[in-house]
């Protein structure tokens, strides 16, 4: 693991702003899709809290509506029933205090990599006066070198962490991360899930991961949430207090991998 | 990228050449050759006495004109000589070979021993006496033809792009804008003629508009097509970082679409020489296409050999920078191909 420009503790750079992360709280939040003309309801009653700057991972078996959630905490879609809201504001349309990421980084190809990480700001004109705020975020991601190459000439985790400073360049209050690390080798996803650590005990946001991988959300959150099949419903929560940095041989987190995959009626395998 | 992969197979056989050009034009003994074909080929075209019932006035001119080319070559070989214009000068030798031989024979078999029929096959100087005494003429048509040209493409290109984007990106325009397209569109713009030369009050214009229809048509097809093909992926991300309509349109529709657009443009210029020509044949009294029609009533082949060369170049040259622009344009995407 040295081929990563992993982000070293001593490139911290005092200038990037810390946001509050935001409480983010859905209540009794149903959704369903049309399916042949039939309601397929993939969410039933799901009712969550994120207290500010907390990370909470979101587990459940493939297919189970993990993503809908998600795209319903951006604000891409609305829920058939309940509500949500994001520090007691509703969510009703995406907002740059939310951003996802997703598993796929989706940058454009047809802009640079500083131009896809200011794509944001420039949306909501303000590159004019924050244009130094590409270049510091960049520089945090470990990409400086790379502001003029085009997405096509970057690895698969260069990709993703280009998208990860697409989002952090606009100071969410809420992140929320969508399988993000699930397209990378297992030694880059390392490497990555060590840098998303330490960027969020760094900016400060909440943050809000879904992903397959068990020792990743134990790694990664403060809380694990393991949904059922679909239409998935919360059936357990796991506290993680380990303290950060977390040390992946910590026998402790084994017992809550374990504890987790019970949950996820895998215990067996265990 | 589908689509942009139709657009390279029009010229993977020239990539392909490239390429293996690259390698093994490295030989200088090539470049001198050449030099020694033209300046052959000029001794040949001023010493060999032409056909005595010929009077052809430039055959001195065109061998001075051989002799030029020649030096320019044995120069470059034996200065090695980087030309600022041909900076590949040495790539180009073979071709210089080969074209020197083909107009030595050219210059044979007509001017010298006359074993092809006259008027319908001049020899080189008659072409040259072409270029030279109508240039006049010739550069008129050359001009209007250019002017009919840009007009029609420019206008045709506009309305097709905002046409294609306005039905790419709205259900309604779309609802209402494809079943005219499906029915009109397949009509080739030329069956429009006579009926457009009724309608519009010049020939100009009429020609114009059929320009128009006919280059409108592909780009309208493919930019539609490439904005009902862009990721919704992208829509999804520009939201969440605070989008508005109008820059979802601007910063992702239209530039995830312009490859796509490209094709469409490239499609619609080919259509447009092809109405050009008809029109100017038919109605317009001016241009190449006029030129052409207007040497065939007089039998003079010369003449019509030289303005379809000149309008090759033309033609030629138009692709090239439509092809210039799409590479500037769209430098971002992998393995452009070269026209």
């Amino acid at each position: 693991m040295v081929t990563y420009p992993a982000v070293s503790q001593a490139a911290v750079r005092t200038d990037i702003p810390s946001v509050p992360g935001a409480a983010l709280w859905l209540r009794e939040v149903s959704h369903s899709f049309e399916l042949e003309g039939r309601p397929l309801p993939v969410l039933e009653r799901v009712s969550l809290r994120l207290e500010p700057g907390e990370f909470v991972a979101i587990l459940g078996p493939s297919g189970c509506g993990k993503s809908t959630l998600l795209r319903l905490v951006a604000g891409l879609e609305f829920p058939a029933a309940g509500f949500l809201s994001l520090d007691g504001q509703p969510i009703n349309g995406p907002d740059a205090s939310r951003i996802i990421v997703f598993q796929d980084p989706t940058l454009y190809p047809w802009r640079t990599v500083w131009s896809n990480v200011a794509l944001g700001l420039e949306a909501r004109g303000l590159l004019a006066s924050h244009r130094q705020r590409v270049d510091d975020v960049l520089h945090l991601v470990g990409l400086a070198g790379f502001a003029a190459a085009y997405p096509r000439q970057l690895s698969g985790g260069m990709s993703q962490r280009a998208a990860l400073a697409r989002a952090l360049v606009n100071d969410p209050k809420l992140l929320i991360l969508d399988e993000p690390l699930g397209q990378l080798d297992s030694l880059t996803r390392i490497a990555m899930q060590q840098e998303l650590v330490s960027l969020w005990q760094r900016a400060g946001f909440t943050a809000l991961l879904v992903t397959h991988d068990v020792e990743e959300a134990v790694f990664l959150a403060s809380r694990v949430i393991v949904l059922s099949a679909r239409p998935a419903r919360v059936t357990a929560e796991v506290e993680n207090t380990r303290p950060y940095p977390r040390h992946r041989g910590d026998p402790h987190l084994a017992e809550l991998r374990r504890e987790i995959m019970g949950h996820l009626g895998l215990a067996e395998t265990w | 990228m589908t689509i942009n992969s139709a657009m390279d197979q029009v010229s993977r056989a020239a990539t392909i050449a490239l390429g293996s050009r690259r390698r093994s034009l490295r030989r200088p003994w090539l470049l001198g050759m050449a030099a020694a074909a033209w300046l052959a080929t000029a001794l040949l075209t001023v010493l060999w006495p032409n056909q005595a019932s010929s009077d052809f006035d430039y055959t001195g001119d065109l061998a001075v004109a051989f002799a030029g080319l020649g030096a320019v070559l044995a120069l470059a070989t034996f200065t090695e000589l980087r030309f600022a214009c041909l900076p590949h000068i040495g790539r180009l030798a073979p071709w210089m070979l080969a074209l020197a031989l083909l107009f030595g024979t050219w210059e044979t078999v007509t001017a010298k021993l006359g074993l092809l029929p006259m008027p319908f096959f001049p020899p080189p100087q008659a072409l040259l006496e072409v270029v030279i005494d109508d240039r006049v003429r010739l550069a008129e048509g050359v001009l209007a033809s250019l002017r009919l040209l840009v007009g029609g493409y420019f206008l045709g290109a506009a309305l097709g792009f905002a046409i294609g984007v306005a039905m790419g990106w709205s259900r309604a325009v779309g609802y209402w804008i494809h079943p005219v397209l499906r029915l009109v569109g397949p009509l080739p713009a030329t069956a429009w003629l006579p009926l457009a030369f009724f309608v519009f009050p010049s020939s100009h214009s009429a020609s114009t508009f059929l320009i128009a229809l006919a280059t409108g048509f592909p780009v309208t097809v493919l930019t539609w097509s490439g904005v009902a093909s862009v990721s919704s992926a992208y829509y999804d991300i520009a939201r969440t970082l605070g989008a508005n309509q109008g820059f979802l349109i601007l910063k992702v529709t239209i530039p995830a679409a312009m490859p796509h657009v490209f094709v469409g443009l490239f499609m619609g210029l080919g259509n447009s020489f092809a109405v050009l020509v008809i029109a100017e044949m038919l109605g317009v009294k001016a241009g190449l296409g006029w030129y052409l029609q207007w040497a065939q009533g007089w039998a003079a082949y010369a003449n019509m050999y030289a303005a379809l060369l000149i309008m090759a170049l033309i033609f030629s040259g138009l692709i090239t920078l439509l092809f210039r622009l799409r590479d500037r344009l769209l430098a971002w995407q992998k393995g452009l191909v070269r026209w």
